[in-house]
Order: structure tokens, then C-alpha cells, then sequence
């Protein structure tokens, strides 16, 4: 215990080195040999696998499970990879409680699916310590031309897979490193030792994909350059838009968004040096709310309570999100609104609530109000996408880009995918689905 | 508590749970924890004649079949018979016994083929006060290579001469073990019954390899590079051997033989059914082996348990019950229709009964109705093969429904008959007798 833990304000440096360490490390260990083993024993190698048609990337779970237990972790990699090229970030970020291992059935058997995620990490984290030859080449050049927008989980996927029928690719990001969320966006616990970015470049290293860093799409390139310059565009940029909470703030201090916050902690080469109040707020049910709770609470925060304006049933984090931020400490309220922020001198001091309720299915308040304290506030109430540099070139569909199943646009020349896209769920393992699929449709159009 | 002691050929003991002649039965140390854990007897691992003993490897003498939970399914050794000197072994059978008993103390057996050899051992292991010799004509490695063995084993001539000398040199009962590494191990217990002996045990172990090692490209495992087959054991053999138990059991010239069955018992469900098909006794290894010398306790519970919820009051009421339930094909009734039945409440939806049917039997399980996953059977396809029975993995989610006679049988659109009819009488049979056997 330091003695900055409990004081108050928001200031670095709450915990000593070894709680940092400790607090940020791997959140779910990997399994080890025996467990692999053990665990893969208990998949049935179902006909027509339930978890395999739930898996948005269409994963064959059987075959690559199969595989770890007749020791060919090398075949289980291929597999998985072969389905989904950022297959290892997956195993780490998918709710697969909702995916692959709430079809299990093993559920319905003893309530206990296999850990399908789990396995899926060994399998990949296997291959990623030590590669070998590569599973996918590069297809001789067709001299096509494909710009990709975006290398999150979309673009990487989309790129990899143009690079792969022998297309080339340049790969425009609005930011200095590429993985999109997979590098900005997901708490520190769930992708340690640099994952994300091991990751891109055995993506890359494909061949075939020229990255353009900090070049953003309608600052430093224009859309209609990228549609006369290439033979198509793919548009995965994501959500840069944070919505508002809806009430004024006033310039106040200790009051930011909870996605820069998560930013910040990723790119920390040191974690004492992260601001964190004594007291914190998050505002939102979602997983970036969770993330940025946990966090704010594993810098050693004394309080973090996440509100929420409806009930755990609406939260956006799945039930294992919402458990897990219980299990460390984060309290959750749930039918509050923010009212108004409150302060002294510039400074966050709280934030009162009104308490809300249903009528007739829509969300009124109460006429009940609370405050509570706080010295940091995080919003965490969603991301909005921003259209602004596609103009008209493209239609959309409540606010995102619309498209047909494979991802085409109402642009001939453009698809898109990703969060960007109306229609998904805003998953990791959905944009890759989208990038691999609109890398298929484009490979198909340009060899027509 | 059921009683279960037992008489086998003569011999006493606690409970029909013996330990078979092998690494764990090879010195006092060992038996008297065997004796402390509670086994009926054991039979003391082999012995050989006076002089030099014989030696064992010095690598690998063990390997196994695992599981990917590493649960042992199979075991092989080629570890030899007793490699300590005769006069210690004979000294601690006889310290033992006088400690112990109330246990069954078998001695096993295994000289050159020669009638001085067996002359000048058995009154040595008489005079150590043992209730039993058995005849060790089944260890198929190394002793094999030397005469002796499943070189005995394999002729059923030189089976009946040992058995004979053994009778006339020894007044203790004479079980005979048999080596399962032959076409028809009713051949070699005819031989065993012929020479006199008083009771034939089985199965030895079985010519194996476990395997070989992916990066070295060697037999494993391997002492120096190189191996040498071994004998299989442990649950994997344990159907073989009970075929070949009741084969004996069921066989006219040997019905009534006493058979101590071994292989691959490691519980009281294993012990039953050798017990059922004919053995008076059972022997165990590997299961000791794996789990140590307490497992038996499991194994007295168990069947008493058994007993006691079925009204045995002793084993012998068990012994070969389900002998006359094991029949030739030929006699097995063509008229009788089982159909396999699914639970719906209790499937999981695995889908592993349609895969295996569709793609290797009959086509008669669905994958889908009314466009949603949904496993049932075809009745109209189903030949009652059992093959999804055997690959469900829920317990009773799947079971055969016997046709009652009257019912029409979906497939063949008739009638199930009340009369029996078999392949003797069948007319694709071209040897077929005009009445039914």
C-alpha cells in the first residue's frame, strides 16, 4: 500500500509496482498442457456442431478440438485461423457465453459447456509462440488495387484476405498503430504481452500490404480519391464518434470518456503513471462501461460504481461482463440517469441521478433524484460513426453504413464492415466475419 | 456385508478377489500390505528353477494405452518372471502363508519342459505350506523365446504332459494358466482338463505393441533404441478374455472346470461378469497396479452391495448364471425385432446417433424436423444394429424397444412372429436342417 491509495482526487501512482503487476495481469490464465487435454476430451465432435454454426466466423470447433487432443495443436491453429484470421484475439475477447459455448451441449447435459474460448487461445497461442512454416501464401499478384479504411479487426481481416487471392492492398489507419480496438479498445487484462500487435504483423507478413499510419479518412485522404485511385474500397473504420451523456458539463475537470481512458491505459508503458480518482463514476451498461470500471478499480480506486438507466436484463455487457465486474468490486446501480454534473471550482465533486422507471415500455423518470460522490466520472454510453468524410457517396442506414449480406454498398466500388456497418452487434469476431467475407465478395467482382 | 468366501479346486479364501501372479505379488513386502488391504490371495509371481535367476531390463519394462485424460485403457510389460534368487522367495511364501492363513497362497510356476525340472520344484513348494500351484504356460515374452511360457501354452500335448507330472508329483490342486495367443483356447484347456488339472485360469497376457515414437521413429517404448513385444493387460483386454472364459465354460469337455478369470477386472461390475460367465475366482493386476493395493476394497463393497440388493448369499450362486445365455449365432432367434428409441427429454442434441447411422449403418436416424436440429428414429430404416446406443453419450437416452409378436415391424412391413426361427433352419441357408435345432 502506497500512501497516495487512498487520497483523494485523481492522481497516479495509488498502488506499488508489484499491485500493478499484479492487478493487470493475464484476467483469464491460459490452459496449460493437462487442462487442454482434460478439456478437450469433453467435446463430443457433434454432427453439424451447434457452437460451429453460433461461431460467427463459422469456426469448425469440433475439428480444431479434435486436433488439440490428438496432438496436432499445430492443426487445431490452421483451423481456427483458416476461419478467422484474428482467431487468437478472439479466444481472448469473445463472449463466447453467448457464442460458441452457449450452444455447446454440453449445457443441456451438465450445464457446463466446454471451454471452447479457452482451448481456442491454446490452440492459437501455440502457433503465435512459435509460427513455423506459414499456413496462408500470397497468390501470384493480380495487379489489382483494394484500399482498405481502417485496420481494425474489419480492415485486418478484409486485407488479409485480398492479400491472400493476390491483390494489393494498402491499408490506410487514422491512428499510429494499427489493430484498431484490438490495440485502443479493450482492457489491458484481456490482451497482454503486446498480443494485439504480434498479431498484426503475422497478419501482414502475408505480403501484399502497404500500411499507411496516421491517415485519417477525410482529413489527410479523400474517399473520392481512394474510388478513382483503386479498383475498390473497403470501409471498416469503425466508431469514432462518442456519444454525449446529455447534459452540459461545462469544461469541468475530471470528467472525460471512458474510450480514451481505456487508450490511455493500453498505451501506458507504465501504469503508475494513469490518473485514477478515489471516488469513480461510470456512465453506461456496456463493455467499454465494464472495462473502464474494472480498470478504474484495478488502479486502486476506492469506489467505482457503474449506472446504468436500465436494469441488468438491457445492460449491453454480456452476464459474464457484468460478473466479472462484480467479482471485482465495481458496484452496480441500475435506473439512474445523469442529471447534472456536480462541482466545486472547476472540479468534479459528483454527478446526481434521477432514478428511472418503465411506463408502458418506454423509460420515464421517477421525480426521485440522488448524488453521488465522486472525483472521476467516465462516459461510457456508446460510439457513434461518424459519416461526415463519405458525403453522399454512400447510403446509410440509421446513422451507419448500409449493406448488402457480403458488404457492398450502395457504391459499386465500396463495401464495408465492422462496427460502421448497420445490422451487427458491434462483436470483434462479427467485423472479422465481415472483413473475410467482403475480401471474398471483392475478390469476386475484380475477377469478373 | 454379503459373505463372499469362496472355495476354488480345494482352495480358501475371503473373497473371490485374488492378485495375479505379477510385479505385485513378487516378495513378501508387497503381499503382506496385499493381505493388510484385504485381497482373498494372491498367487506369487513366478518362479523359476534353482540357480542363477534370471534377469530383467534395465529401461522400460512397463507401457500403456491412455486416454487424453491419461486413464489407462491398456498396459503392457516385458518384465520377466521372478528375478530373485528361489530360496527367498520360497523362504517368504512359507513366512507369509504361516501369517496369513486364512488367505488363498497360490504359487506360479514356470520350469523348462522337462520332468526333473517340475520333479525337483514341487516338493519345495509344497513343503512352504502354499494352497496351489498354477502352472505359468502364458507369459508371452522373453520366457517364450526360452521353451517355456506360451511356448508351453501353444501346445496343447505339452500342456497335458507338464499337467500330468505336476499331478504326480504334487498333492496340492494344479490351475493350469492359459496363454490367449492361439486360434481356440478351448484346445489347450481340453489338454489342461485331460492332464488332471484342477482348474484352468485366463487370460494370460496378449502379444502386444503400444506404439512408436513420432520423433524418434522407434518402437516404444524402448530400451536403447530397440523393444521387444510385450503382454497386454487392463481394461482393453477384458472382452477378449471373457469371450474366452465362457468359450471354456460353455465348451462340453470342460464344462465344470474351475476358472479363475483375469483380465482387465478393475471393479466389481468387471469381477461379475467373469464371475457369470464362469469363474469361480478372479485374478487382478493392472487395476492394483494403477490404483494400489486398496481398490479391492472397492471391489468386496461392490459386490456385496450387488449381492445384497440381488438376494445372493453367496458368490458361488453367481458363478456361470449367465453361461447359458452365450450361444453360437446360428442359434440366435431371426424372429426377434429390436428398434432403437430416442428420449427426446433427455437427448442433448449431440447429433453423434445420426452421423454414425447415416454414414456408416443404415440411414435410419434424422438429423432435422420441421427444419430444426431433431434426432429420431426411422423405425421404417432401423435393423436394431444398436450402433447409436453404443456412440450416445447420455446415459439410457437411447435404447432398444423389443417388438412384442404381433406389432409389424416398419421395415419389412410384417408381422413380428412368436415363434423362434434361426440360421439352421433358414432358407438362404444351404445347409439348412428341415427342423428347427
Amino acid at each position: 500500500m502506497t500512501t497516495q491509495a487512498l487520497a483523494p482526487g485523481v492522481i497516479p501512482g495509488r498502488l506499488t509496482p508489484a499491485q500493478y503487476a499484479q492487478n493487470f495481469c493475464d484476467a483469464h490464465a491460459p490452459l496449460n498442457l493437462s487442462q487442454a487435454k482434460i478439456e478437450a476430451d469433453r467435446c463430443y465432435y457433434c454432427f453439424d456442431a451447434p457452437c460451429q454454426t453460433a461461431c460467427p466466423t463459422g469456426i469448425d470447433v469440433p475439428s480444431f478440438i479434435r486436433r488439440i487432443a490428438d496432438d496436432n495443436v499445430r492443426g487445431a491453429a490452421h483451423t481456427i485461423l483458416e476461419a478467422n484470421p484474428l482467431g487468437g484475439m478472439c479466444a481472448r475477447v469473445c463472449p463466447t457465453e453467448v457464442l460458441c459455448e452457449q450452444a455447446c451441449v454440453r449445457n443441456t447435459h451438465e450445464d457446463k459447456p466446454v471451454e471452447i474460448g479457452l482451448l481456442q487461445r491454446y490452440a492459437t497461442d501455440h502457433f503465435f509462440n512459435a509460427p513455423g512454416k506459414p499456413f496462408f501464401t500470397r497468390a501470384p499478384s493480380t495487379g489489382r488495387k483494394v484500399a482498405v479504411v481502417g485496420a481494425g479487426p474489419a480492415g485486418l481481416a478484409c486485407a488479409h484476405g485480398l492479400a491472400q487471392k493476390g491483390h494489393d492492398v494498402v491499408l490506410f489507419d487514422a491512428l499510429p498503430k494499427l489493430g484498431g480496438l484490438n490495440e485502443y479498445g479493450l482492457a489491458t487484462y484481456k490482451t497482454v504481452g503486446d498480443f494485439a500487435q504480434k498479431e498484426v504483423q503475422w497478419l501482414l507478413s502475408i505480403g501484399g500490404i502497404e500500411v499507411r499510419h496516421n491517415t485519417q479518412l477525410g482529413k489527410d485522404v479523400a474517399l473520392d480519391t481512394l474510388v478513382k485511385d483503386f479498383d475498390a474500397v473497403f470501409l471498416g473504420m469503425g466508431l469514432a464518434g462518442v456519444n454525449s451523456i446529455g447534459i452540459p458539463e461545462d469544461n469541468t475537470s475530471g470528467i472525460r470518456n471512458a474510450v480514451e481512458f481505456i487508450s490511455d491505459l493500453r498505451q501506458a508503458g507504465d501504469l503508475s503513471k494513469i490518473p485514477v480518482g478515489r471516488k469513480v463514476l461510470v456512465i453506461g451498461g456496456g463493455m467499454t462501461a465494464v472495462d473502464a470500471a474494472v480498470q478504474s478499480k484495478k488502479l486502486g480506486a476506492q469506489s467505482v460504481t457503474m449506472v446504468y438507466r436500465r436494469g441488468a436484463q438491457e445492460m449491453g455487457a454480456s452476464g459474464h461482463e457484468q460478473a466479472w465486474a462484480l467479482e471485482n468490486g465495481v458496484h452496480i446501480h441500475h435506473w439512474a440517469a445523469p442529471k447534472s454534473v456536480v462541482s466545486e471550482a472547476g472540479q468534479v465533486t459528483g454527478m446526481q441521478f434521477a432514478c428511472m422507471h418503465l411506463v408502458k415500455d418506454s423509460l420515464k423518470e421517477t421525480g426521485e433524484h440522488f448524488t453521488l460522490e465522486a472525483d472521476l466520472i467516465l462516459k461510457a454510453i456508446g460510439q457513434s460513426f461518424i459519416a461526415q468524410p463519405l458525403g453522399a457517396t454512400v447510403e446509410l442506414q440509421a446513422g451507419r453504413i448500409k449493406t448488402d449480406e457480403a458488404g457492398k454498398t450502395s457504391h459499386a466500388k465500396i463495401w464495408a464492415g465492422g462496427d460502421c456497418r448497420f445490422g451487427g452487434r458491434d462483436l470483434t469476431v462479427e467485423a472479422v466475419e465481415h472483413g473475410k467475407v467482403a475480401a471474398l465478395s471483392i475478390h469476386s467482382a475484380l475477377s469478373a | 456385508m454379503a459373505n463372499l468366501k469362496t472355495e476354488f479346486a480345494g482352495i480358501h479364501s475371503p473373497n473371490p478377489f485374488w492378485l495375479a501372479s505379477a510385479p505385485p505379488t513378487d516378495k513378501a513386502y508387497n503381499v503382506n500390505r496385499a493381505f493388510e488391504a484385504g485381497w482373498g490371495g494372491v498367487v506369487w509371481k513366478t518362479l523359476g528353477e534353482a540357480g542363477p535367476p534370471i534377469v530383467n531390463v534395465n529401461g522400460p519394462r512397463y507401457g500403456a494405452l491412455l486416454t487424453p485424460d491419461r486413464r489407462l485403457m491398456g498396459f503392457n510389460n516385458i518384465e520377466l518372471i521372478t528375478d530373485r534368487d528361489l530360496e527367498l522367495n520360497l523362504t517368504e511364501i512359507t513366512d507369509v502363508k504361516r501369517n496369513w492363513p486364512d488367505r488363498a497362497m497360490v504359487v506360479s510356476l514356470m520350469v523348462p519342459c522337462e520332468e526333473k525340472s517340475w520333479k525337483a520344484i514341487l516338493p519345495r513348494v509344497e513343503d512352504t505350506g502354499a494352497d496351489g500351484i498354477e502352472l505359468n504356460f502364458g507369459c508371452p515374452h522373453g520366457m517364450s523365446e526360452r521353451g517355456m511360457g506360451a511356448a508351453v501354452g501353444q501346445v496343447p500335448e505339452y500342456i497335458q504332459m507338464v499337467t500330468e507330472w505336476c499331478k504326480q508329483y504334487s498333492k496340492l490342486p494344479v490351475i493350469v494358466k492359459l496363454t490367449p495367443n492361439i486360434t481356440d483356447i478351448r484346445n489347450p484347456a481340453r489338454a489342461a482338463k485331460k492332464g488332471g488339472a484342477d482348474a484352468v485360469s485366463l487370460i494370460n497376457t496378449i502379444n502386444s505393441i503400444m506404439g512408436v515414437d513420432p520423433y524418434t521413429l522407434t518402437m516404444s517404448p524402448s530400451t536403447g533404441g530397440k523393444g521387444s513385444h510385450g503382454g497386454y493387460c487392463g481394461p482393453a483386454v477384458k472382452p477378449i478374455a471373457l469371450n474366452m472364459v465362457a468359450e471354456i465354460a460353455r465348451d462340453p469337455q470342460t464344462a465344470g472346470l474351475p476358472i479363475s478369470g483375469i483380465g482387465g477386472i478393475g471393479n466389481w461390475r468387471d469381477a461379475l461378469d467373469f464371475i457369470a460367465l464362469g469363474s469361480g475366482t478372479v485374478q487382478v493386476c493392472t487395476a492394483a497396479m494403477v490404483y494400489g493395493f486398496k481398490i479391492v476394497q472397492e471391489m468386496n463393497d461392490g459386490l456385496s452391495n450387488y449381492m445384497d440388493e440381488m438376494g445372493f448369499t453367496s458368490v458361488s450362486q453367481i458363478v456361470g448364471k449367465a453361461v447359458p445365455t452365450v450361444s453360437d449365432w446360428r442359434f440366435l432367434n431371426l424372429n426377434h425385432i429390436s428398434k432403437a428409441v430416442i428420449n427426446q427429454d433427455s437427448c442433448i442434441q449431440c447429433g453423434r446417433c445420426h452421423i454414425a447411422c447415416e454414414d456408416t449403418s443404415h440411414q435410419a436416424i434424422t438429423a432435422s424436423k420441421d427444419g430444426k436440429r431433431f434426432f429420431e428414429v426411422k423405425e421404417d430404416e432401423c435393423v436394431g444394429c444398436n450402433l447409436c446406443v453404443t456412440v450416445c453419450p447420455v446415459p439410457e437416452c437411447i435404447t432398444m424397444r423389443d417388438l412384442p409378436p404381433g406389432e409389424t415391424d416398419q421395415r419389412t412391413k410384417k408381422p413380428v412372429s412368436a415363434s423362434h426361427a434361426d440360421w439352421t433352419t433358414h432358407p438362404n441357408n444351404p445347409m439348412r436342417t428341415s427342423t428347427p435345432a
